[in-house]
């Protein structure tokens, strides 16, 4: 078996295991350190398919930035585990199975279904997750979609702190403030 | 030229991690854990985004995968934020507890 398989094989096992570990486990920070894992594999899966600056942005965007902010969240509700776990067989688990296990075999019908895929990963596309590669289209073609980006995350900014406010609403508006 | 893994590998792995995500989301109670299981499925349709990308040697997907990452880091600000000021309200982050716009 060549390198790469057993690379890939790996990869993917633990990033399987980790993400039912995320969604089984009972305590939320068992759960996060689980995705952190989960998302280290992906930036190694990223790099068995010459996808490098993508990998690197996997690291630094979900492992680094956006799984701190889940773990800061963690720490300032202070939970612990969940004390009433459901157990035992609900109708809500049960529509959840239904839908994970349609998931599974639509996938698996279908690729036993459907022929081989004849594309190869060429000379060609060994190039296409370079940064230059990436920074030429990005600032050619999808000039529009990355400035959009851009707003959007001054938007996310502005939401997230309005949200973060001790109090919505300011002191004038409440009703027993204007009754004084 | 390393020998490369069929593209089918990728999209199966893809494919099962989306299901396992979505399964998480429509169990569990806990929203910050609701919220993580979105990311689960969030990142698994990156995986079969790059792999489409570097198999067909376009760069499109890959920046595809860029966008989904800065929306993901816009949506967990807020999603954070949500349940910050959920939990401040209500004290409690169990999703069947809040039934504020339930009819």
């Amino acid at each position: 078996m060549a390198l790469t398989t057993i690379f890939f094989l790996i990869l993917s096992v633990v990033a399987i295991g980790t993400a039912i570990g995320t969604v089984a486990s009972r305590h939320p920070v068992v759960s996060a350190m689980n995705l952190v894992l989960h998302f280290l594999m992906l930036a190694g899966l990223y790099l068995t398919l010459n996808a490098e600056f993508i990998a690197v942005l996997q690291i630094l965007v979900y492992a680094g930035a956006i799984m701190v902010l889940v773990v800061f969240v963690i720490l300032l509700l202070n939970l612990g585990k969940e004390d009433s776990l459901e157990t035992g067989f609900t109708a809500r688990k049960g529509v959840a199975m239904t839908f994970g296990a349609a998931f599974v075999i639509q996938i698996l019908i279908l690729f036993t279904s459907a022929g081989s895929f004849t594309h190869e990963i060429t000379d060609k596309s060994v190039n296409v997750g370079q940064v230059k590669n990436l920074g030429y289209i990005l600032f050619t073609k999808y000039l529009f979609p990355f400035e959009y980006i851009a707003l959007l995350l001054l938007v996310a900014v502005v939401g997230a702190l309005l949200l973060g406010k001790k109090k919505l609403f300011l002191e004038r508006d409440l009703p027993e403030k204007s009754l004084k | 030229m390393i020998e490369s893994i069929p593209l089918e590998y990728y999209l199966i792995l893809s494919g099962t991690i989306f299901a396992i995500g979505s399964v998480g989301v429509l169990t569990r109670r806990n929203a910050i854990i609701i919220f993580m299981c979105i990311e689960l499925m969030l990142n698994a349709v990156n995986i079969s985004l790059v792999a489409f990308s570097s198999f067909l040697g376009d760069s499109s997907g890959q920046i595809f995968v860029f966008f989904v990452m800065a929306v993901a880091a816009a949506e967990a600000a807020i999603g954070l934020a949500i349940v910050l000021a959920l939990f401040r309200n209500k004290r409690t982050i169990y999703v069947d507890e809040i039934n504020l716009l339930k009819w």
